[in-house]
């Protein structure tokens, strides 16, 4: 096991919100962890909307998710906060008044003196197809992503979907692959044209195939795959032999651990005191779009300002000695050295 | 000036009329939802302000995310018309797609459109 990383915060997702904690965190001197499922920053904004315009930032009258992420990310980056991407937090214990122990699924530890979640909707996780008893074959021989290319080595592999994942995956495995099919339920791909040709030509020179249909049903023993059947446009069903299935359906926000963490959950949301943005838990905070109150809108903007007064009772945690001078960064040099301004 | 008299010399219920588009949803399971749709709006929309639950719209309509879709019933398919690529594109990451599969939030109510009936599925994708 690794070694535990000890932090004053550990902010839960790496949108907006958790972004611009980092800010009203740093202003204060307390420094940040965060962890997300995504790979890249910006939650829903990355995930979502990156080209989509935005308009209800206050002062920017148009901004596309992705500029907003970029923006956060440059507006944070003179407090240096260590980001852990493409992992999910699945414990959270209390063991200490306060002190946090986190545990991720990529085997981390830390340890922090204040918990911020900010999930937004949950964590985004792979869409499962709704094929009748797919269950007992999930993580056996049907996979949502690729951990290790050789686990599908001289294997015969069906790949479902018609984006990016399921076109690099293909080019991918296609040479170690004893047989790989790739199904989808059109003619055309909305992948990048350089993959879609790279495909078709591995498909002319029948290295690989291709069948156009939706997946309807699976055969095997015991979470073993050995064939699916592949139902065409034109109603003519298919029969393939098959040893492991990756379906590749995009991403879709699942609540995930969060349920499981005695937050006393509101319709999936986590209740919080407005004056603090804190849970029922010393410590442990919520802000964004995951935390409910009386008059909550789940707006860009309500979860910077519930970020602001977080880090407000935050510094009491992180630095129970001190007394908090509230300052503005127009006017305050202390606050414009930490900025790297003055 | 004239738009007002207009207003007043209208009879209300036609007004009304004109304003809405009726929509069905027909649940997965058989449940039946008649709503007033408002024109301009989206059927995502409509469905999202009468409790329709089998219609989740995670993105909020922003066609990313392929959880509001319908099957467009066979006798409105023509009305309706067919998906833009953009919305095509998305419909790659929905389940179970039928010819006349729509995302509700890429279909603008019209007049045209008054009496529409949409299926709802079982499942989107959550």
């Amino acid at each position: 096991m690794s070694e535990t990383i000890k932090t004053d915060v550990l902010i839960i997702g790496a949108g907006p919100v958790g972004l611009f904690a980092v800010f009203e965190l740093g202003l204060l001197d307390i420094k940040a962890h965060l962890v997300d499922i995504l790979d890249r920053p910006g939650g829903q904004c990355a995930e979502l909307y990156p080209e989509k315009p935005i308009y209800d930032i206050p002062g920017i009258p148009l901004i596309t998710g992705d500029g907003l992420t970029k923006s956060l990310m440059e507006q944070i980056e003179p407090f240096g906060p260590t980001f852990h991407f493409g992992e999910m937090v699945t414990t959270l214990e209390k063991i200490g008044d306060p002190l946090f122990r986190v545990g991720t699924d990529g085997g981390k530890t830390f340890e922090a003196k204040c918990v911020v979640i900010a999930a937004g909707g949950g964590s985004f996780q792979p869409k499962r197809p709704p094929i009748n008893g797919i269950e007992p074959y999930e993580a056996k021989s049907v996979h949502y992503a690729v951990r290790k290319m050789d686990a599908f080595r001289d294997k015969r592999l069906l790949i479902v979907g018609g984006g990016d994942s399921a076109l690099d995956w293909t080019l991918n495995l296609q040479p170690i692959a004893k047989r790989l099919t790739l199904v989808h339920r059109r003619d055309e791909f909305r992948g990048a044209p350089d993959s879609v040709n790279k495909m078709r030509a591995l498909v002319d020179t029948g290295k690989m195939d291709l069948k156009i249909g939706q997946v309807t049903d699976l055969e095997g023993p015991d979470g073993q795959l050995s064939a699916v059947s592949i139902k065409e446009k034109d109603g003519t069903v298919s029969r393939i032999e098959v040893d492991a299935m990756l379906p590749f359906f995009g991403l879709t926000m699942k609540l995930g651990p969060v349920a499981e963490w005695d937050l006393d959950l509101k319709e999936n949301l986590i209740p919080v005191d407005t004056g603090t943005f804190e849970t029922t838990t010393p410590g442990l905070f919520a802000i964004g779009d995951i935390n409910t109150y009386p008059g909550k809108l789940k707006l860009i903007l309500s979860g910077f300002h519930e970020g602001a007064l977080m880090a407000q009772k935050a510094f009491h945690y992180v630095y129970p000695e001190k007394r908090l001078v509230f300052q503005y960064t127009t006017s305050s040099t202390n606050l414009q050295k930490k900025l790297g301004v003055a | 000036m004239s738009d007002e008299l207009n207003v007043e010399t209208a009879p209300r219920p036609a007004e009304q009329k004109e304003a809405t588009a009726k929509i069905t949803f027909i649940e997965h399971d058989g449940t039946v939802h008649a709503v007033d749709a408002e024109i301009g709006s989206t059927v995502m929309e409509a469905a999202m302000r009468n409790g329709v639950e089998s219609i989740v719209a995670e993105c909020g309509g922003g066609c990313t995310c392929a959880t509001c879709l319908v099957h467009v019933d066979d006798k409105w398919s023509e009305t309706v018309g067919p998906p833009s690529s953009e919305e095509e594109d998305m419909l790659d990451m929905a389940f179970e797609l039928k010819p006349t599969s729509r995302l509700s939030c890429q279909i603008k109510v019209t007049k045209e459109l008054d009496g529409l009936i949409v299926h709802t599925p079982a499942y989107q994708g959550r």
